[in-house]
């Protein structure tokens, strides 16, 4: 029976039900110090003075130390040149959150203890904590070397006026993209111990081996003798693969002071210091036809990048824009974008990074279309569908080559859950019913582009490369190791990876170990983030299992003194086909693997094991069709989600019960957004969310139940079809969310309401109707 | 300022001499080396940090050790049967996919033993608002209601000692 496709429990499970999870806080090795920081609480200021006389005389303290101490040190890595953010602010800070000092002691008590005797002086500065405010006339310049706070433009090619100026119809939105924090419930934790024989960094990261080469290269030291470990990793969500000065001012502390130093982030540092994401703003215009048919998109993406712009952020609006026109097939579609520095939390990839952006603007564009011109947005939807004999389909953009989908195919799916006329009929009896709730129905036809990637994709976020390492080691028992670089924090590739090899390697599920998350035991490696983990990473698997797999038959043939090409397995047992009373046990052939005596000519020891670097030659493209149902209460302007459902195609599924728990996840990330949260800032720089009683991250009480389905469009770039589906619910789901509220208010001239819709933004609304 | 606490933890007598302002959670984390009890705020709002305090589910990180002298309390570490199989709602984690990264899966745990002892057979919106006070950023919530509503359905549960 084949393992992929199996509802299989996981591996993972038995050790974090029982609290044996290892996460970083968790290690406690001996002499182990605590690192504390001094955040700046102002959002652009001189620093004048730092006073830490008093933090250095209390009992306990081992070090304190601010730009000063590391004066000759360059900046963080990841950032552009001269923009980037020095470890411990010099002389000035550029946003609430920024690290200023740290002091090292010997308990984590005794460590904020002395943070608070520290005494910061700041001579405050104007600060830009918004996108407008940043590009108005006279604005305060955060970066001189800038000239002004736009660090890149970049225009359209053609802005397609004659186009608009011809069709028969336009329309435009300005959207914003709300500013939301990652959030993973274990916040960013390092623990470094730097001694005589090189330096190990244990890091919550969700990409150990890009980090590892990073430090070493910062530091100039040897890879061989530096290692990064991410054990046990609590959520990461995109927000664990950024390099901030945690990591480096452990390490150089610990080996300052010759002992271990760990750095456990409060949350309420992690939602000012872990970098945000999405914090865009949209200028969308489209041109259509009477008939709701799009002629052309105009789009500009403006990205506030925060104080200190990186790699990553800077990707952002070119994932969005490429990925502007959705799954319709739009005859001109002209694109420019505009990233831009404020005096907030830097900016980077948080699920879906950039996707979600295109995929909201473009659903709430389709909505708008049907609302003009009176069609159905079911019906506009399908008019302007790429269809299914049109891949591979060239877009406007070079990166974005779709190469699957069924856009109608997982809409019908998606109407045969959803009572879509009976739902319109019980909205319209509603409406005239004023002690009835409104009641609203949200579509979204969403595409992503996932499966980081071929080659040079990552490499332009700063990897080493867009592959993923597996080996596939198979040991003298028969059962088999396999190493991935590929390093989980949440989504079971333990147990996928392990499904994937049982079907190519016959061998038990129970005698198969994924190793990963150790730069020490995993020969190299790139990471977990852009849907990966399967599509390139779980294609790795089966190749080297695949290769370990006929060199076994060979080894099996030699022994049963047959041909390799008729050998089969079953049960752990290598038989000529058809003979399978006369076979030798996978435990046998490994055995043997090892002994040059029983080999055949031409093999070597070692041949069960191998190592693939596996590349791919395209994204892939999850898509999927989601459908949201609100109710919203008159009186309070409350929403409330009746019902979500949710058509994925994320090809082939290896396991049904993890792609349900990622698109739930995602899902609930999605209607976050839409709903609850929003990173705030006063017009001063000062964050107003930086806790969790301020920031909403929903709780149980406050997400509906799903409704799932599925179609299954394989993907062609990889062996296994698969797709990914970690970041597609945060893609789907805003815009399913916000354009059913649109519609339950649609009859009050409503075309838009930027996210999160609170119940004060509703309420508005609808006194301002009565 | 130190003080000396006594507390059962898992059945066991543990006894430290504390500084008076130790949280609980750190207690067990740090003295005791019981480190399924995690943190994941710093206002009581995540509830990764729960534990079972005389049967009822606390934030621990919003107990001081010294507090709870003389008191039991039951960690994650503590939750499985007497027989070392795992209690019903660890099962029903398990079965139903009750978790992804794992963090906050003990004060989950925790929670929802504390709900099912108060209340055997609760429907899906009495979970839901039981919970509300432990913060999931993987699952979005459903799974980990129905982990809760197998551990319901299945009291008995027995692995026979396997772990």
């Amino acid at each position: 029976m084949s393992l992929v496709g199996a509802r299989v429990l996981r591996k993972e499970d038995p050790n974090l039900i029982t609290g044996n999870g290892q996460y970083v806080d968790d290690l406690q090795p001996a002499g182990c110090t605590s690192m504390v920081f001094v955040r700046s609480t102002e959002a652009h200021a001189k620093i004048r003075s730092i006073d830490t006389a008093e933090a250095l005389a209390l009992p306990g303290v081992l070090a304190v130390w601010t730009s000063a101490n590391i004066a000759q040190l360059a900046n963080c890595p990841g950032g552009l040149p001269g923009l980037d953010q020095p470890l411990l602010a010099k002389d000035v800070v550029r946003f609430v959150g920024e690290g200023v000092a740290v002091v090292v002691a010997t308990d984590r008590y005794i460590a904020a203890d002395a943070a608070e005797l520290i005494v910061v002086d700041y001579e405050p500065l104007p600060a830009v904590a918004s996108l407008s405010a940043a590009m108005a006339p006279g604005a305060v310049v955060l970066h001189e070397v800038l000239g002004g706070n736009t660090v890149h433009f970049q225009d359209f090619e053609n802005p397609l006026d004659e186009v608009f100026a011809a069709a028969p119809r336009t329309a435009s939105l300005h959207i914003v993209n709300n500013r939301c924090a990652p959030t993973p419930i274990e916040p960013n934790v390092c623990l470094a111990d730097w001694g005589r024989s090189g330096l190990t960094l244990w890091a919550a990261f969700q990409a150990p081996h890009h980090l590892r080469n990073t430090i070493a290269q910062y530091f100039g030291i040897p890879q061989d003798s530096t290692r990064v470990v991410a054990p046990d990793v609590g959520g990461g969500f995109g927000a664990k693969i950024n390099f901030v000065p945690e990591f480096f001012l452990t390490a150089l502390l610990s080996k300052e002071i010759g002992k271990p130093v760990k750095y456990t982030q409060t949350r309420s540092e992690c939602l000012v210091a872990m970098l945000h994401g999405r914090a865009q703003e949209h200028d969308a215009s489209v041109a259509f036809d009477n008939d709701g048919r799009i002629l052309a998109l105009k789009l500009t993406v403006t990205q506030d990048q925060g104080a200190y712009p990186n790699g990553t952020g800077m990707g952002l609006p070119v994932l969005t824009t490429a990925m502007a026109a959705g799954c319709y097939r739009i005859p001109a579609v002209a694109i420019s974008w505009r990233n831009v520095v404020t005096n907030t939390t830097p900016v980077a990839a948080y699920r879906g990074a950039g996707r979600p952006e295109a995929s909201y603007t473009i659903e709430r564009l389709i909505d708008l279309i049907a609302d003009e011109t009176g069609v159905d947005p079911v019906e506009v939807r399908r008019r302007n569908f790429i269809p299914v004999d049109a891949f591979p389909y060239a877009t406007h953009s070079p990166l974005a080559m779709y190469d699957s989908g069924n856009f109608a195919g997982a809409l019908d799916e998606l109407l045969k859950h959803v009572n879509y006329e009976e739902l319109k009929k019980e909205q319209e009896k509603r409406r005239q019913d004023p002690a009835a709730k409104l009641l609203g129905i949200g579509f979204a036809s969403w595409l992503e582009i996932a499966g980081f990637g071929p080659p040079g994709s990552l490499e332009a976020f700063g990897h080493l490369a867009s592959w993923e390492s597996a080996q596939v080691r198979i040991q003298p028992d028969g059962s088999a190791i396999i190493f991935t670089g590929a390093s989980p924090h949440g989504q079971g590739t333990v147990t996928t990876y392990a499904q994937i090899a049982a079907d190519e390697l016959g061998i038990d599920f129970d005698r198969i170990s994924v190793k990963h998350g150790d730069t020490a035991v995993v020969p190299q490696g790139i990471g977990t983030m852009g849907s990966r983990a399967v599509a390139v990473g779980g294609e790795g698997v089966k190749t080297a299992s695949g290769r370990v797999y006929e060199n076994a038959k060979r080894i099996a043939a030699h022994l049963l003194e047959a041909s390799a090409e008729d050998i089969v397995i079953e049960d752990e047992k290598f038989f000529v086909k058809g003979t399978p009373a006369r076979s030798v046990p996978w435990s046998e052939v490994a055995w043997k693997s090892f002994q040059p005596l029983e080999l055949p000519g031409g093999m070597e020891p070692g041949a069960l094991d191998s190592t693939v670097f596996q590349q791919v030659p395209n994204f892939s493209f999850p898509s999927g069709a989601y459908c949201c149902v609100v109710e919203i209460d008159r009186e309070t302007g409350a929403v409330n989600i009746v019902n979500m459902y949710l058509v994925d195609d994320c090809g082939t599924v290896i396991n049904p019960l993890l792609v349900e728990g990622q698109v739930h996840g995602g899902v609930a990330q999605g209607i976050a957004q839409a709903l609850y949260e929003h990173m705030l800032y006063d017009p001063s720089g000062v964050p107003r969310t930086s806790t969790l009683m301020d920031y909403l991250v929903p709780a149980a009480s406050d997400l509906p139940g799903y409704i799932t389905g599925r179609i299954n469009t394989p993907n062609p770039s990889n062996t296994l079809g698969a797709k990914g589906v970690g970041e597609s619910g945060s893609v789907g789901a805003p815009p399913a969310v916000v354009n059913a509220v649109v519609d339950a208010l649609s009859h009050l001239g409503v075309k838009h309401i930027d996210m999160p819709v609170t119940p004060i933004k509703v309420w508005n609304i609808l006194e301002g109707a009565k | 300022m130190t003080i000396r606490t006594s507390i059962t933890v898992n059945g066991k007598e543990t006894s430290r001499e504390v500084e008076a302002r130790t949280l609980l959670v750190h207690y067990l984390r740090e003295d005791l080396g019981l480190t399924g009890t995690h943190v994941g705020c710093d206002t009581s709002n995540c509830g990764a940090c729960t534990v079972l305090l005389d049967g009822e589910a606390v934030k621990s990180c919003t107990v001081l050790a010294a507090q709870v002298h003389d008191c039991n309390i039951t960690t994650i570490e503590g939750a499985a049967q007497a027989d070392g199989s795992f209690s019903p709602m660890q099962e029903g984690f398990r079965q139903e996919h009750g978790l992804q990264c794992g963090y906050c899966t003990p004060g989950m745990i925790m929670a929802s033993t504390a709900l099912l002892a108060e209340n055997p057979n609760p429907t899906e919106e009495e979970i839901r608002h039981a919970l509300e006070g432990n913060l999931c950023r993987c699952t979005g919530y459903e799974m980990i209601v129905n982990a809760v509503r197998w551990a319901a359905e299945h009291p008995n549960f027995t692995s026979g000692g396997a772990k």
